[in-house]
Order: structure tokens, then sequence, then C-alpha cells
């Protein structure tokens, strides 16, 4: 098994050495970019406090109360969902081989978001754990609906229909939520979920979401053998001896835990599942044993300093985080879109 | 097949488009009727044609004439301008799946009107007129910016990418309008909130006024230069090597068509999905033949927004649906049906 996968992987490139670089640099510059964030705000906390907060805590303290109960749930957020959105992306990027896969542009976002608007509308007083189940099965739902399209095509799931899909079924369902939205009066809710932001996580959030993402997380590096060899086409990874559906269907249920997650912790965020793993791939070559943790890593780099930004472009207002990285992200999804030669002429 | 046979042909199809645009034109009748009845305020079919000819209650009048009326009509004129404006993307790129919505030329509009709200704020009850002219800019803007990145020296317009750079730009201009509309005052918030989801908020004879010169001046122009969409629907060689000068006729129905948008979109809002459906139902019942097709558009597109309005009424009375809402539950799925037939 292992002697014949190395046959088709030596054609491409890897870099173990700049990925074990990553991973390293990548999570002392995480730590760091973390006690930043901790220190940045209304009230600008020195970094030592923020060290003597963290590890010689005194509840006497207004910093240090401050530090524990606001800002580092949120940066601790910011880190978690930025993993979990960039490895969401790149799963769904080698299991389909679409270069423009991204859960925000696939339908999973829209899909969370009505769901939340029935929440808020039919049963305003849910629990956050009930809240986030909601959120997955609406992501399941949207998703559901542009693979499923995908499915039925007639061409088969070509990058450009998948993204049609998603955009198609995204504005159904943006609609759907807009209208429920409209006659409920949850419009002012449902508007701050869509904007996205880290603003107000709180402990108890971050404990119902964090084990999630990780299990997700866990089973994506699990996963990241096969997923090379789905990325490499259904034939050869079926000639390598791969159960190509199984393997689909694992991975897809991986990416609705983190995708799912993500979105009911911060609310509608796209573009990082999309950037994130090209830049991964780019840096450390096409084995998803190093692309899938080199992206949660830098997944997590992104939301942070993004985070850090929002809260310095416009002070004391905070920009929404998922329209500050869509700021970055459209462009790139432009030169992915323009670099798509399939179909061209 | 002798020439005799092809010309019987041809009259055949001219009879069956002109037999589908007077259902069409006779269905809007039909809707424009039901359509007056609906709302809170009950009139019986009886009470509208009394109050046609003037012998109404004055409560009737002021009802039909100043808020039911005006409302009805630029649902009908938005609807067409849209078709139209569809129409003419989807010749000119090639592209079955081109609608101004999803190419993100609405969202172009929308940014326009919304930077003016924002740095003006005082003035956004004023301009009314001014309203057609910010969202034309906004939308040629956002036309001329998919042209360029779309466009490929000897293969033309490149219908795939016109589609994914248009989501593209319709991604970044919504990101761009959250930012810039958490600076604006609630009142303004709200307003322009209504208008983005596409309701038919200008209910006054002031918005149709606005609107009905673009409509006038623009839909004869598109409909004498629709040989020339003919040509241009067969692609960029055959076009030249038919005698079109191709830059021309193409930069001025693209022109028309973003006026057209810029113009419904102003008073509409971001109503998407009518540029893309009314087109295509046309095409279905009168063939690809443009002399047929836009005008049976048109129409098909004032009957979509008149019905997408009246059941935004009806549906969760007294509460109103906006219309661009109803209008994206009916035409998505359409969309996604002719997503999976297409060979893209």
């Amino acid at each position: 098994m292992t002697a014949s996968t190395q046959a088709p992987k030596s054609r491409y490139r890897t870099r173990p050495i700049a990925a074990t670089l990553i991973l390293f640099g990548g999570v002392i510059l995480l730590l760091f970019a973390i006690g930043l964030s901790i220190s940045v705000g209304a009230a600008n906390i020195k970094l030592g406090t923020v060290w003597n907060s963290l590890f010689h805590f005194n509840g006497n303290l207004t910093e240090h109360q401050i530090i524990l109960d606001m800002r580092l749930p949120r940066a601790l957020a910011a880190a978690l969902i930025g993993a979990a959105l960039a490895v969401a992306g790149a799963i769904m990027q080698g299991m389909t081989r679409n270069p423009m896969a991204d859960s925000g542009l696939l339908g999973l976002n829209s899909g969370a978001g009505l769901a939340l608007a029935v929440c808020f509308a039919f049963f305003p007083s849910t629990s956050f754990l009930m809240m986030m189940f909601y959120s997955f099965a609406g992501a399941a739902v949207g998703a559901g609906l542009v693979f499923g399209i995908g499915f039925m095509s007639k061409g088969g799931m070509t990058p450009v229909r998948l993204t049609l899909a998603g955009a198609a079924v995204s504005m159904l369902l943006v609609a759907l939520s807009e209208g429920i939205a409209i006659y409920f009066k949850v419009g002012q809710d449902l508007a701050f979920w869509y904007a996205g932001a880290v603003t107000g996580t709180t402990w108890t959030q971050i404990e119902i979401v964090a084990p999630w993402v990780a299990v997700g997380l866990v089973g994506a590096f699990a996963l990241s053998k096969s997923i090379t060899l789905l990325s490499l086409g259904d034939e050869v990874a079926t000639g390598l001896g791969q159960r190509t559906g199984l393997i689909k269907a694992v991975s897809m249920i991986f990416v609705l835990i983190l995708a799912g997650s993500a979105v009911s912790l911060v609310g509608a965020i796209g573009f990082v599942g999309l950037m994130i793993p090209h830049i991964a791939r780019f840096l450390v070559g096409v084995d998803y044993r190093w692309v899938i943790p080199s992206s949660a890593v830098l997944g997590s780099l992104l939301m942070v300093f993004a985070d850090i930004l929002a809260r310095m472009v416009n002070p004391p207002h905070e920009v929404p985080i998922g329209a500050l990285i869509a700021v970055i992200g459209v462009p790139f999804f432009l030169y992915l879109a323009l670099k798509q030669k399939g179909g061209l002429e | 097949m002798s020439a005799p046979d092809y010309s019987a042909h041809l009259r055949k199809k001219a009879i069956r488009a002109y037999t589908v645009i007077a259902l069409f034109a006779v269905l809007i009748l039909v809707v424009f009727m039901i359509s007056m009845n609906t709302g809170v305020i009950r009139l019986s079919p009886g009470d509208v044609f009394r109050t046609f000819f003037g012998m109404g209650t004055a409560k009737q009048e002021l009802i039909l004439y100043d808020f039911r009326l005006p409302r009805i009509v630029i649902s009908v004129l938005i609807g067409m301008g849209m078709a139209v404006s569809g129409c003419i993307f989807q010749g000119i790129s090639r592209n079955p799946l081109a609608d101004p919505g999803i190419l993100g030329i609405n969202a172009g509009a929308g940014l326009a009107v919304t930077l003016f709200i924002s740095f003006y704020p005082t003035a956004a009850a004023a301009p009314v007129f001014m309203m057609p002219f910010l969202a034309l800019l906004g939308s040629t803007a956002a036309a001329a910016l998919i042209y360029v990145l779309s466009y490929k020296k000897h293969y033309g317009l490149q219908p795939i990418r016109m589609v994914l750079v248009g989501i593209a730009l319709a991604a970044g201009i919504n990101a761009a309008m959250i930012i810039l509309q958490l600076r604006l005052r609630p009142e303004d918030y709200q307003m322009l909130q209504v208008w983005l989801v596409g309701s038919i908020w200008g209910t006054s004879w002031k918005y149709v006024l606005a609107l009905l010169p673009w409509i006038v001046i623009l839909m004869p122009y598109v409909f004498i230069r629709a040989r020339a969409l003919n040509v241009l629907s067969l692609g960029d060689q055959t076009a030249t090597g038919l005698g079109t000068s191709i830059e021309r006729s193409r930069l001025g129905l693209l022109a028309a068509a973003v006026g057209l948008t810029g113009a419904s979109v102003a008073v509409g809002g971001g109503i998407a999905f009518v540029g893309l459906i009314a087109p295509h139902l046309a095409r279905r019942l009168v063939g690809p033949k443009h002399e047929h097709l836009l005008p049976a558009s048109a129409l098909a597109g004032g009957l979509l927004v008149i019905v997408g309005d009246t059941l935004g009424r009806w549906i969760l009375q007294p509460e109103e649906i906006p219309t661009g809402i109803v209008v994206a539950i009916i035409g998505a799925p359409y969309f996604l049906y002719l997503l999976t037939k297409s060979k893209i």
C-alpha cells in the first residue's frame, strides 16, 4: 500500500521541510498573535500584563478580568474558527478536485443562516447548544442542495457548475431567511449573525464548540492520506484500493462538523476556506498530510490577525470580520476564476 | 426542403410569436385587475371598475390612483426593463445563465446608491430623479469591469468567465456595502435595507416618471437593434463574417442593457432572476429570433414582477413580503433546473 502510493505522488512536489517550518513557526507566531489580540482593544493592555494574567491570575485586577472574560475567549474563538474553516476548505478542494470550493460559496453558510432564522422566529428561547445543532442541520441542507444539483447534472460536478449552484442556492436560502426575518421581525438578530463576528464569544460557547472542532481536525488529519489520493482523481484513487464513495461520505461529514461549528459560533464567514488551502498547497506541495495541518495553522493566523485589524480600522467601532476577509478574498477568487481553463473556449 | 415551405414555416413561427405576445399582454391585464383588488383594504372588481370610470368614493380613488396603480405600473416597467436587459446579456455573451443580478450589475447599482446615501444622508429623500443616474453609474462601472475582465482578444466575451467574474464582483460589492452600512444612521439604514431586498418601495407617481423615460427611449432602440443581436448571438467570428461591425453593435446594446438595469434597480431595488427567467420562458415559447424574443421577454418579465408583487402583498397579509424575495423563491429553483440541463 505504502509502496503503491509512492509512484503517482513522485510526479508531484512535496516540501516536508517547508511544511515543518510553517507548522513550528506558525504555531509560535500564532501564540504571539493571540497575545497581541488580547492586548489590543478599547483598553490597551501591555503584553506583560497578558502574560501575568494567564500564568499568575489575580481576580482582584480589572485588567486580568477583562482578559479572562472578554479578550481571551474572543482570540481563542478566532483561532479555532480559522483552523476549522481552512481545513474544511482544504478537504472540500481535495475531495472534489474543485479549486473554488469553500464553505461560504457552496451554500453551507446560507443554509445555517436559514436554520437560525427559523430558530429565532419559532423557538426564540433555544439554548446555544440546540442552536448549534440547528445550524449544523441547515449547513447540511445547503451543502446537500448544492451537491445534489451537481450530482443530478448531466455533465457532472464541474467547478463552475458547483459555484453557480452555490450562488443560486445561497440566493434562494437568503431570500427565504429574509422573508422569515421580515415577517417575524428578527432581522436585526440575523443581520448581526450574517456580518460574522467573534465579538461576544463566551467561555460556554467555546466549551461547546471546541470539542467539535477538535474532533473535526483530528478526523481531517486521519483522512489526509486518503484525500491526497482522491485529489489525484477518482479513477487513480480506486485503482490504488481506495473506497472512494465511503471516503467521500466520511470527509463530507467532517467538513460539516468543521464548517458547521465555525458558522454556529461566529456567523457567515466566507473565503477563509477558499484562500488558505491554496496558499498552503503553494507553500508545502500537494500532499494533504502536510496541506491539512498547515491550512489549520495558517487559517488560525489569518482569522486572529483579521480580528485584530477589524478592531483597528475604525475605532471604537468594529468592522465585521466576515466583510473584512471578503475584501481580501474577492480578488483571490477572481484570480482563481480567471485562471480556470476548463470550458473557456 | 423548397423555398416556399420555408417561408410558410417562418410565417407560422411569427404567428405563434404574436399569439404568445398577445397572451402575455392579456395575462398582465388579468393580474393587473387581481392586483388592484389585493391589499389590506378590499375593493371588489366592481368597485375598481366604478372608480376607473370616475364613480368611486374619494377613499377608493385615493387607494387606487395614489397607492396601488403607481406601484403596479412600476412593477410592470421594472420587469420589462430587467427582462430585456437580461435578454441582451444572454444574447451578447451567448450564455444562457447571464442575468444582471447574478452578474453583480444590480450590486454595482446598489453600491452607488449606498455610497450616495452614506455621504449625503440628509439629501436622501430629495433626489428621486437622481437615483436612476446614480444606479446607472454604479451598474455601468460594474458592467465595464466585468467586460474588461472577461473579454479576450480573438475569442470575444468568455461566457463562463463572465459569470465567475460577476459572482466574485457581487461578493466583493456586498462586503463593501456591509462596511458602508455600519456608518449609516438607523433610519437611512432601514430605507436602504428595504430597497436592497427589492421591494417596490417607490409607490408614488414620481418614481413612475423617473423610470418611464428610460424605458420609453431604450426599449424601442433595443427592438430596432434586434437583428444585430441575432447576429451577435452567433459568436464573434460568425458575426464578423456576416459583415457586422461587432464592437459598435455590442457596445450600443450593452449600454442599453446597462441603462435598463440601472433604471430598474434604482426604483425596484435588487430584484434578481427576472432577467434570467423571463428570456428563457420567452425563448421556449417563441424561439431564438430576437425580433420576437425581445418583446415576449419584456412582457414575460412584466408579468413575473407583477405576479411577485401581488403574491408578496397577498400571502402574509397584512404583512408584505418584498417582491425581490418572492421572485427569488420562484426564480432560483428554475435557475438550478437550467443549471442541471446546461452544458457548462
